[in-house]
């Protein structure tokens, strides 16, 4: 499926996908050039926010913070690092031709 | 069957007593000769600072019979009754006399005059002041206070506060005489002088006559002093003229054996009116240890009176004077260790045990910062270097040494707290200690221990940065950074995190720094700052336009309305007068705020860590008591302060007299206008810890309020941390309201002037940034749900109906399991 343009991905920022079956994924760049794709759904609040977290990294690792209680998640495996038993599921994301894609 | 506790006396030591008896099984009453609820009488000299009788009143006790305005007239303890002024009887099974304090007034002709008063109450205070107002030559006031112990400097700085230049009087050859020797009471008279108090010693006042309007004092020197009002503080005596046929102490005072307990099993005496074992006390701490004396015994136990600390601190005149145990070296064979040291102004003595190793006492003038370290360190071992001239006195306390005496509260208790994670700050030590909550004195150890517990060493604001906020700041200033990369490169480490991502942008924004949405800013703003709204626990935003002041026109309440209607927003009146709009989606943001844009609202930032609103009341326009105009000034400073970005939300108001009806002194900057202009009140807080804003300048005119407000809320931006508001702040502040007054008033650091150049760029740069947002498509293009879908619905978004409006459902939260 289909995400966006490349381009419209902003380093340390994130951005929300819908799949056809309703559900989202929340789609981050990081300054290196990565990007990640994690469920968008907080597990703590039940709202569909993790996308509008602020990016950055504890210790080192790449999470996204969650805006609304404020637990980070590793961007790389989802895992809540302040709730080592939560995490969220990561999706496959790739780069082709400058466009994003969720496999 | 439930016993009664009746309580003669509702002062300090009275209502402490009913404060650790509430909840227990007794019925208690209370007579209280006063007609006010308890208040803090040690405090009772900053009354003059604002007149409020609010901010010395003792927290409100439920649960028990008060009796205010009603003095025990008499008890008949063969019924054991206790009669009332008003006739009430009232049996008891305990009694407890709690009647405090006279003050001693010698038998000078004269001394019944009009404007002779003593100094006691707070209505002793209000006829000072009543006096004071009614002479006729303001500027050139002058008064006497006969007394110069520690209460009579304190009457006369209050005397000094009321603009009244105060003469001293003691009888004694030195000022304090109880507490200071000849070596620092010469020191002391020199320093208290330069506070433009006159001091006069070795002599007293042998007539007072009326003439005119002023009053003519002779005294035995020879000298005549024209006055317009009088002070008595010549000590003061146990009040006992409640007669229980009891025996009293050599020196007056209920005579009470070490449990507090009478010759009469049923009747106790705590507090000033009581001489237990024949000692009575003049200080609050002894008298709240015997009131838990009493509490114990009434509860079965069986504890007795450990002995007192009388260490005495002189608050107040802005001259250091401490004096601690032996301080006149009583005991036998006590040796002294003077150091008096003329050019510096400071003066010391060391009291030890005759073969120098225990510390008895002491007395410091000039400079007590030693005091807090010394006094529990009284009948312990002197670290040698103490004696050494010169040497240092910043010495290791024993963990079972008091700190804080009022309270009883050990060096132990507090790193305890601080350990165990209770308390992290000054704030929360008070709350679950009680520690520095009676006359403050020990606060500054409370932030020495906080510190050696590591709890302040640590500035840093989180993993990616070693500064403070406020170093921070400084150094984006100085180096004019004006991004967060190039910052987190020369300054800090990794990438950076939730914490120091929008404490930078609040800091590069508080030095203006364009759109809080600009390229390089929006990712480092909360979501709120982000979507210029306030998150909600479903994922959707509330919005809320700016109506300064609280006014607003029915043309704009109605867009208000239709903008609500149209998009299904559940609206609601807030706290800070404006209406809040709940449940719009990313999407609709734009679209609902270039309606109201296009009506001529702005941005409210109840978003953003900045000024929130100035409410105000209706003041001199409609409001028959008004005195100023509130709400001219409330919107001038909305407007003028709209859009500063700063450490935490920033709220104020505005009343139009002493009424306060706008609630000004819970604001971080509240103003109250008199009838010669406004009063300014600083680091109030609602919220979890409530504080009522302090007095930092009196009487000023519109203009120099504004200055005023400039430099307090600059000064408070450049130095707060992270998330403090303006009440933490304040308490934290070394030197408290007189270091502050000195900077933004006083100027004493000479910045003010940089101060004022910053609040007016700020003022000159403000622009809305919601129209900022429309204006730019690259901003709005940020205003979508969905990259791949713009326009689609958030599906977990729904909504149900409560009370004609509309409310989230939760949208089933994922089982989380922990
Ligand atoms: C200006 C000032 C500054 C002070 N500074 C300090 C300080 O820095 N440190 C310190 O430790 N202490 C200080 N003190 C002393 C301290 O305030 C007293 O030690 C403390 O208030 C004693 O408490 P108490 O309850 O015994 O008496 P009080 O607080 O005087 O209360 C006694 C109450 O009983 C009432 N009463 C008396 N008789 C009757 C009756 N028959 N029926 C009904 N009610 C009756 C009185 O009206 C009064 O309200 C200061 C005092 C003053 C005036
Ligand atoms: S504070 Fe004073 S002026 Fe304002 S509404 Fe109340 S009474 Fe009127
Ligand atoms: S010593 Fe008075 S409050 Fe602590």
């Amino acid at each position: 499926m289909i995400v966006c343009d490349f381009d419209v991905l902003k380093p340390e920022q994130g951005v929300a996908a819908l799949r056809p079956d309703g559900s989202q994924v929340a789609v981050f760049l990081t300054a290196d050039g990565t990007v990640h794709a994690l469920d968008n759904i907080d597990p703590f609040s039940g709202a569909a926010v993790l996308s509008r977290g602020i990016v950055g990294d504890r210790g080192g690792v790449p999470v996204v913070v969650s805006p609304v209680y404020k637990q980070a998640f590793e961007l790389a495996t989802g895992k809540c690092l302040d709730e080592p038993s939560v995490s969220v599921a990561v999706h496959q994301v790739r780069v082709r031709d400058g466009v994003v894609e969720l496999t | 069957m439930t016993q009664t506790l009746v309580v003669v006396g509702n002062g300090m030591v009275g209502h402490r007593l009913v404060e650790i008896l509430r909840g227990s099984s007794w019925r208690i009453v209370v007579f209280g000769e006063e007609s006010r609820p308890a208040y803090d009488r040690v405090a009772l000299s900053s009354y003059v600072d604002s007149w409020t009788f609010a901010d010395l009143e003792l927290p409100a006790l439920d649960g028990c019979e008060l009796r205010l305005g009603e003095k025990a007239v008499s008890v008949d303890r063969a019924r054991k009754v206790v009669v009332g002024s008003s006739g009430v009887e009232i049996s008891y099974d305990a009694l407890v006399l709690a009647t405090g304090s006279v003050p001693f007034v010698p038998p000078v002709p004269g001394r019944d005059l009009p404007g002779c008063h003593v100094y006691r109450t707070v209505d002793d205070l209000d006829e000072i002041r009543a006096t004071v107002e009614a002479a006729d030559r303001p500027g050139r006031r002058s008064g006497m206070v006969l007394g110069g112990g520690l209460l009579g400097l304190e009457a006369a700085n209050a005397l000094r506060g009321m603009g009244v230049s105060p003469h001293v009087v003691e009888l004694a050859p030195r000022l304090m005489p109880i507490q200071v020797d000849d070596g620092g009471a010469g020191l002391l008279k020199r320093l208290v002088e330069k506070l433009d108090l006159t001091v006069h010693t070795g002599t007293s006042a042998s007539s007072i006559e009326r003439d005119g309007s002023r009053l003519i004092a002779k005294l035995a020197s020879g000298l005549e002093l024209d006055l317009d009002v009088v002070v008595f503080s010549a000590g003061i005596r146990p009040r006992t003229d409640l007669d229980l046929g009891l025996e009293l102490g050599p020196r007056g005072g209920y005579l009470v054996d070490a449990a507090c307990r009478t010759s009469d099993p049923h009747v106790f005496a705590i507090g000033e009116c009581a001489a237990v074992e024949g000692v009575t006390y003049g200080l609050v701490a002894p008298g709240y240890s015997m009131a838990e004396v009493v509490a114990d015994q009434l509860s079965g136990g069986a504890r007795v009176f450990p002995g007192a600390d009388v260490s005495t601190k002189l608050k107040l005149l802005g001259v250091d004077v401490a004096s601690f145990g032996d301080a006149h070296a009583q005991t036998e064979g006590a040796l002294e260790v003077v150091v008096n040291n003329a050019v510096a102004g400071t003066y010391s003595k060391l009291v030890v045990s005759d073969d120098a190793r225990i510390l008895l006492g002491g007395v410091l003038v000039g400079d007590a910062s030693s005091y807090l370290s010394l006094r529990p360190l009284v009948g312990k071992e002197v670290p040698a270097a103490l004696l050494q001239p010169g040497g240092a006195v910043d010495v290791e306390m024993p963990a079972d040494a008091q700190v804080c005496s009022c309270y009883a509260v050990t060096k132990q208790t507090i790193t305890d707290a601080i350990q165990h994670g209770v308390a992290c700050d000054v704030a929360e030590l008070k709350a679950c200690t009680k520690a520095g909550t009676g006359c403050g004195s020990c606060v500054p150890m409370l932030k020495k221990l906080l510190t050696e517990c590591g709890v302040e060493q640590s500035k840093a604001l989180c993993e990616h940065f070693t500064y403070s906020r406020a170093e921070l700041f400084e150094i984006v200033q100085a180096t004019q950074v004006t991004t967060f990369s190039a910052l987190i490169e020369k300054h800090g480490t990794g990438r950076g995190c939730d914490i120091c991502k929008p404490a930078v942008a609040s800091i590069l924004a508080s030095l203006g720094n364009g759109h809080i949405l600009g390229e390089t800013q929006v990712s480092l703003q909360d979501t709120n700052d982000r979507f210029l709204a306030n998150l909600q626990r479903n994922g959707t935003y509330s919005v809320v336009p700016r109506i300064p002041g609280g006014e607003i026109t029915p043309e704009k309440l109605i867009v208000i309305g239709e903008v609500a209607r149209d998009y299904g927003l559940y609206t609601k009146i807030t706290g800070g007068q404006r209406i809040d709009l709940f449940g719009a989606t990313v999407d609709q943001l734009p679209e609902i705020w270039r309606r109201l844009v296009d009506a001529g609202f702005e941005s409210g930032h109840a978003y953003g860590k900045s000024l929130r609103t100035v409410k105000s009341c209706v003041g001199t326009t409609w409001c028959r008591y008004g005195v100023q105009d509130s709400v001219g000034l409330a919107i001038e400073l909305e407007l003028r302060y709209r859009g500063l970005r700063s450490p935490h939300k920033l709220k104020s108001a505005v009343s139009g007299c002493a009424r306060e009806c706008a609630e000004a002194r819970s604001k971080d900057f509240g103003i109250i206008a008199t009838e010669n202009g406004w009063n300014l009140y600083v680091a109030g807080n609602g919220g979890f810890t409530p504080r009522h804003a302090d007095l930092l300048v009196s009487d000023v005119d519109t203009a120099e309020l504004i200055r005023i407000i400039d430099r307090f809320l600059m000064f408070y931006i450049r130095t707060a941390d992270r998330l403090q508001r303006t009440a933490a702040w304040l308490e934290g502040l070394d030197g408290g309201l007189d270091h502050l007054r000195e900077v933004v008033v006083e100027d004493k650091l000479g910045i003010c002037a940089e101060l004022e150049t910053a609040m007016e760029s700020h003022v000159s740069d403000y622009a809305d940034e919601w129209r900022g947002v429309l204006e730019d498509p690259e901003k709005l293009a940020r205003f979508t749900s969905f990259v791949n879908a713009p326009g689609v619905p958030d599906p977990t978004i729904s909504f149900r109906a409560e009370r004609g409006q509309r409310v989230p459902v939760s949208l089933g939260i994922p089982e989380v399991v922990r």
